[in-house]
């Protein structure tokens, strides 16, 4: 790890006024899970580091009149433990308990947990982002099982993010704040697949901190998150997919599906969830959904599995959702 | 958490208010060192708040004990336990928060000491694997990896154990599938799950629960 | 006492009992010294550079601006201007500072120019590793005529399989601290040979081999990965002495540990087996190759087909390819987990395709065995403690739904017999009994077996003894390796310990009356055989010892190992799976594990051997893999997030049922360390296979592959 420069500040403004206009000066520490990481990897190479966690107002979980506010630095442990999300968002619970390990809820943030970077093995060991090599990405010949089957331009990469996938589908904004302001955006257009080395996979500047998230209410809304997981441990899964559908009696008035570590973004099947309009959900219709969900992947050499394990986490999401 | 204290509480500071250490850390010692930086990093307005990157003063509170020492803001809790203060229960293994070997409790709470800043555990109560044999007796939970066998060269069980103990204390009655949850961020090579799954429902069982 | 044995079962009163192993509470509480917990005053820390590419050649190296890094206080290049590199993860230069943020500071400021020569990583390329010259035909071994057999066979079958490198992956990375002093060494050690490692080092520094002292108290996982001393041992001695003598430490990072501190090799076979109608065997013909990295993978005739070495017509074919890796290491049963898999694949493949239950096929062809009878009746118990006659069905006819089980059978065998070892007893005049080897306890319970042999032999209980290991000052003890250990400190601890008692009884016999033949030690306590009333306690009769102490020294010797110890075991497994083939998910749900060790000195102990063993391979069969990457030659997944192993719920219920009936009781000990690593892996891939219908042919089993099988077996 590089030495740094530390800050802690108490105060949203004073936090704000420690960051740089450029990106790989000054990180923001929250749980700290993937940041040190980063920075031991020489990954990150931060000039200044700060502390996030001591600011009090960008903690907690409260409803609202436009829906449920959870604060950035709200842990994977009180997401978990709140009434308020147990109640009426199951898919971020589920979404949730996808992250294993004591250690990891109670460390993790879900400003984190929209925040981190990437797992891609080529950037982890530090051949970019893109893994660009004389212009042209590693991936496509590389060693790609985990990669995206919805690539974008050069992006192989998959989103890590656990809880894009089901605030997207639930609708979800988020709040960024700068030194001149606040800006809010819709969680799908948080992430964006960068087409330069050096350029980031999230929507947030290097001088705005994401400070809250904010769901809209769900009463009502059916929803659920699956993830196919290799194993038991603390892994990131292979495949998810998050669903949230407004039912009109028991046929869909509309939906979203949001498939995760699929793309470099959350990827939103648009037709596959339109199609669902005026259906009730049963096997059959959840596993046509599943297959139009996939249509237009573009697997690489080695993840040609990960458009039926798509297909089928779609299909399981559904019926997750539907099922009493 | 050894065996006179109470369920999930920590062990008091006597007579330090955490205000009054204000996170441990003093302010005045690292402050910003302008010029090793390039003036795109505008710290005007907070100087005073930022230290290092040299070493700054930081007070730790492991297993009630208070230490105060001089570390870089970079320097881990865990590399701070086990270089500086010689706390060696805590392991360093994967030091990439992915092992387990380096959990400890922080204010009550099992984390990764691989990946928090010691400056940022300045304060806090920090309680080490040590903690279960420092009582009268064993901790039930040291208690019952000996008597199940749950252990074979060593190095991944005080931060399993420390683990263990944590999770009983937020479930005192564990079913598979909560082990499988929340304990499945403490890896073992030797491969001696087996024994820890049984060593868990003995303890449950010596903590009070209903499933041991 | 001109003979040495084991007491019946019936007069035992320590060994076979389960007893918590001694060194237990003090590794939970995290008090166990590991070599990376050893801090001694003035310490330095080191950090390695090693080189990122797979194939290099170093023109130049600059360390100039290290050395004036702040708290550095040497520097050592391990690969100056000149030195071919033929693996990524290789040593470059060693820097030891004030503290190990200084130190990997300093190791960012050495300056090397490499020249990047091409590389190969990848052993399954084997036209590429022919055309890159890397590929070297180990020669072929015939038995009969398996040619001629292949035509007169009733059913042939052919299949290929392949099983890849996986790492050893200790917790605790490799490593040590050490110390060049004026008159000694210090060596706090992380090592599997307590008793040679330190004239390993010394080689390696070219001093007399007395000055180095090893000292270890625990070490984090070996599995057959540190025998040696290591470069990294030497380069920080010398960084030690140009420090002027500071003690140096120095532990791998994890990925420099996944990248070159252990692997095993990786195999794939394409086999071919006849057979008759009624499922014997008549020939097994065998196209293998594998590396071992950078100097290639033997793989020698004896090991295919394995277990079932005395199939009458055999033909074995082994190339060895050298890619641009660390070289292998001994990984816990060398070479038998793979083996055991291609075979037991290969005859439960055989067995589908003749529709036949492979439980039965096992069964007509223990006959090829070393141990026709022990196979014959461990494949009966596991098949009835796995319920095989309630729960198999013909392969791929289970379950309608997504989600099918399955049952697989896996074989294996081993040596044991017991290394050469020395052990010291001494028994002082206030009671003490102190018990010295050079021994080491990798977390198999070493510890606790020695003091449990001891207490027998002394009539004391294993809180009484005493023990020192871990110091190449006490009596030489063999390496930790092949499952020799047990054998070889129980065989010298009972030697030595009945001799030092004998001893006694001649210091105590006048006092009782009687000839020394004449005593026992039992309960505490030296008594006349047959009138217990005549007795002394311990301590009243080492009052008798006078003032020196009674010591007597104890040996195994492997080329006379007397009645002690044996070698030599079978051991089947049976793996019951489930798989959701919708989404290729495998999960474990039970293995049954049916093992012969000789006489068992702690059950306890015991078990937790076969546990571990088996987990190993559970990861092996579901999870492990190295993956290297050809395009930037790297070991691409050299990380936790990436390398994976078992987590606490990835492993199902496992059944240990350790056969130790008399006739396996009066071999003696033998060694448990390996033998039960080896099935695992076969019986898994076969109970995928059972249940899903079609062999996924490559370990790990995982989702991705599992959903290819399937889809091949649909078109």
């Amino acid at each position: 790890m590089q030495s740094f420069e530390y800050a802690s500040p108490t105060t949203l403004q004073e936090a704000l006024s420690l960051l740089s206009t450029q990106w790989g000066e000054v990180d923001i520490l929250a749980g700290g899970t993937d940041l040190l990481a980063l920075m031991k990897d020489y990954i990150h190479t931060p000039k200044r580091v700060v502390n996030i966690k001591g600011i009090k107002e960008l903690g907690g979980i409260q409803q609202t009149s436009a829906g449920l506010r959870i604060g950035a630095i709200v842990t994977i442990r009180e997401l978990l433990e709140n009434e308020l999300v147990q109640k009426e968002y199951p898919a971020l619970i589920q979404a949730a308990r996808g992250i294993r390990g004591m250690q990891l809820r109670n460390m993790g943030t879900i400003g984190g947990d929209l925040c981190q970077r990437p797992r891609c093995w080529y950037f982890r060991n530090g051949f970019g982002l893109l893994a660009l090599k004389d212009g042209k990405s590693l991936i496509p010949d590389g060693e790609n099982r985990y990669h995206a089957i919805f690539p974008q331009g050069q992006a192989y990469f998959v989103s890590a993010s656990s809880f894009g996938p089901p605030l997207i589908a639930l609708g979800a904004r988020v709040k960024l704040a700068s030194t001149g302001g606040t800006r809010e955006l819709p969680v799908e257009q948080f992430f964006v697949a960068p087409q330069r080395e050096g350029e980031r996979e999230i929507a947030l500047k290097p001088n705005e901190i994401l400070t809250e998230i904010l769901v809209p209410p769900a009463k009502g809304v059916r929803n659920a998150t699956y993830e196919i997981r290799p194993d038991e441990g603390v892994n990131w899964p292979l495949v998810t997919a998050s669903v949230a559908l407004r039912m009109e009696g028991n046929r869909v008035a509309s939906a979203r599906i949001v498939m995760g570590h699929v793309g470099p973004t959350p990827v939103q099947a648009v037709k596959a969830a339109a199609w669902l309009k005026g259906k009730q959900i049963t096997e059959a219709v959840a596993e046509e959904a599943g297959r139009r969900a996939v249509e237009g992947a573009k697997p690489l050499s080695q993840n040609g599995y990960k458009v039926q394990l798509a297909q089928v986490a779609v299909k399981r999401a559904l019926l997750a959702a539907v099922a009493k | 958490m050894s065996r006179p204290q109470k369920r999930g509480t920590t062990t008091r500071r006597h007579g330090v208010s955490r205000r009054s250490f204000i996170r441990g850390v003093s302010l005045g010692t690292g402050a910003l060192q302008a010029g090793l930086f390039p003036l795109t990093l505008d710290a005007a307005q907070s100087a005073a708040k930022v230290v290092g990157p040299g070493p700054v003063e930081v007070t730790l509170w492991v297993n009630g004990k208070q230490h105060t020492l001089k570390v870089e803001p970079r320097v881990t809790l865990l590399d701070a336990l086990r270089d500086r203060l010689g706390i060696v229960g805590p392991k360093r293994s994967c030091d990439r928060g992915t092992c387990g070997s380096c959990t400890v409790l922080l204010d009550g709470k099992a984390v990764y000491a691989c990946s928090i800043l010691a400056i940022d555990a300045a304060g806090k109560n920090i309680q080490t694997p040590e903690i279960l044999g420092e009582g009268s007796e064993p901790d039930v939970v040291a208690r019952a990896f000996v008597n199940q066998d749950a252990m074979q060269c060593g190095y991944c069980t005080p931060g399993f154990a420390i683990a263990v103990k944590a999770f009983l204390e937020k479930y005192p009655n564990p079913t598979d599938e909560l082990i499988k949850e929340e304990l499945s961020g403490n890896l073992c090579r030797c491969g001696t799950y087996v024994g820890i799954r049984r060593a868990i429902y003995e303890a449950a069982k010596h903590m009070g629960g209903r499933n041991g | 006492m001109a003979e040495y044995r084991w007491p019946p079962v019936n007069q035992r009163r320590v060994i076979g009992r389960p007893v918590n192993r001694v060194d237990g509470l003090v590794k939970v509480t995290g008090r166990a010294t590991y070599s990376s917990d050893v801090r001694r005053p003035g310490m330095l820390y080191a950090a390695l550079l090693t080189c990122p590419y797979a194939h290099a050649r170093v023109r130049s190296i600059d360390v100039s601006e290290a050395e004036r890094s702040p708290g550095v206080r040497a520097v050592q290049v391990l690969a100056p201007a000149g030195t071919e590199i033929n693996w990524a993860g290789a040593d470059v230069a060693m820097v030891a500072a004030e503290t190990e943020e200084q130190a990997r500071d300093a190791v960012r400021k050495i300056k090397v120019d490499y020249e990047v020569l091409p590389h190969l990583v990848k052993e399954f390329d084997l036209s590429r590793a022919q055309a890159m010259n890397r590929a070297k035909p180990s020669g072929e071994a015939v038995t009969g005529d398996p040619d001629q057999a292949l035509k007169e066979a009733d059913v042939v079958f052919e299949g290929e399989y392949t099983i890849p490198v996986i790492t050893h992956s200790c917790l605790q990375p490799h490593g040590q601290v050490v110390a060049w002093g004026e008159k000694e060494i210090e060596f706090f050690a992380n090592t599997q040979a307590v008793s040679t490692v330190g004239a390993d080092l010394a080689k390696a520094l070219e001093v007399p081999a007395e000055i180095v002292h090893v000292q270890q108290h625990s070490v984090g996982g070996a599995y057959g990965s540190k025998f040696q001393a290591e470069s990294w041992a030497a380069a920080a001695a010398r960084l030690s002495k140009a420090a002027g003598g500071r003690p140096v430490w120095f532990h791998l990072d994890r990925r420099t540990e996944l990248e070159v501190a252990g692997c095993r090799p990786s195999y794939r076979a394409r086999i071919k087996i006849g057979a008759k109608k009624d499922g014997t065997i008549t020939v097994w013909d065998s196209q293998s190759w594998a590396t071992g990295g950078f100097t290639g993978g033997g793989l020698s005739a004896n090991l295919l087909p394995f277990v079932f070495v005395k199939i009458p017509n055999k033909r074995f074919n082994h190339t060895a390819v050298s890619v641009n890796t660390a070289p292998a290491r001994a990984w816990r049963a060398p070479n038998f987990p793979q083996v055991a898999f291609l075979t037991c694949a290969a005859l439960e493949d055989l067995a589908a395709q003749m529709k036949m239950d492979p439980l039965e096929l096992f069964l007509k062809n223990v006959q090829y065995t070393d141990r026709p009878e022990v196979y014959a009746w461990q494949l009966k118990k596991a098949a009835e403690l796995i319920e095989w006659q309630k729960k198999w069905h013909p392969r791929g006819q289970g379950e309608k739904g997504p989600v099918k089980t399955g049952l697989g059978i896996g074989i294996g065998t081993w040596g044991g017999l017991g290394h050469a070892a020395q052990c010291r007893t001494r028994i002082h005049p206030d009671g003490t009994v102190e018990i010295e080897l050079g021994s080491q306890d990798l977390g198999t319970g070493t510890r606790t077996v020695i003091c449990q042999v001891a207490a027998e032999s002394l009539g004391l209980r294993v809180g009484d003894i005493r023990l020192k290991i871990g110091d190449n000052r006490y009596p030489v003890a063999g390496a930790s390796g092949g499952s020799t250990t047990v054998g070889g400190v129980s065989a010298a601890t009972r030697r030595s310990t009945l001799n030092a008692l004998d001893e006694l009884f001649k210091r105590v016999a006048p006092s009782l009356g009687v000839s020394p033949d004449q005593l026992e030690a039992v309960d505490g306590r030296i008594r006349v055989k047959g009138d217990p009333s005549k007795s002394l306690s311990w301590k009243e009769a080492c009052q008798k010892i006078g003032n020196s102490p009674i010591e007597a020294m104890g040996a195994n010797d492997p080329k006379s190992p007397g009645g002690l110890i044996s070698g030599g075991v079978g051991g089947v497994q049976m793996a019951e799976v489930r798989v959701d083939t919708e989404t290729g998910q495998v999960r474990l749900n039970k293995l049954v594990i049916v093992q012969d060790c000789g006489m068992i000195i702690n059950p306890k102990t015991a078990e937790s051997q076969c546990y571990g063993a088996a987990t190993m391979s559970i990861c092996a069969a579901l999870m492990e893999e190295r993956i290297m990457d050809q395009l930037t030659g790297r070991f691409i997944n050299a990380a936790y997030d990436f390398y994976r192993i078992a987590s606490i719920m990835d492993v199902g219920e496992i059944v240990v049922h350790l056969d130790n009936r008399p006739e396996h009781d009066a071999r003696g000990v033998i060694g448990l360390g390996e033998p039960p690593v080896v099935p695992t892996i076969a019986a898994i891939s076969n109970a995928v296979a059972n249940a899903i219908g079609v062999r996924v042919p490559e370990v790990p089993i995982t989702p991705d592959r599992v959903l290819a099988a399937l889809a091949r077996r649909k078109a």
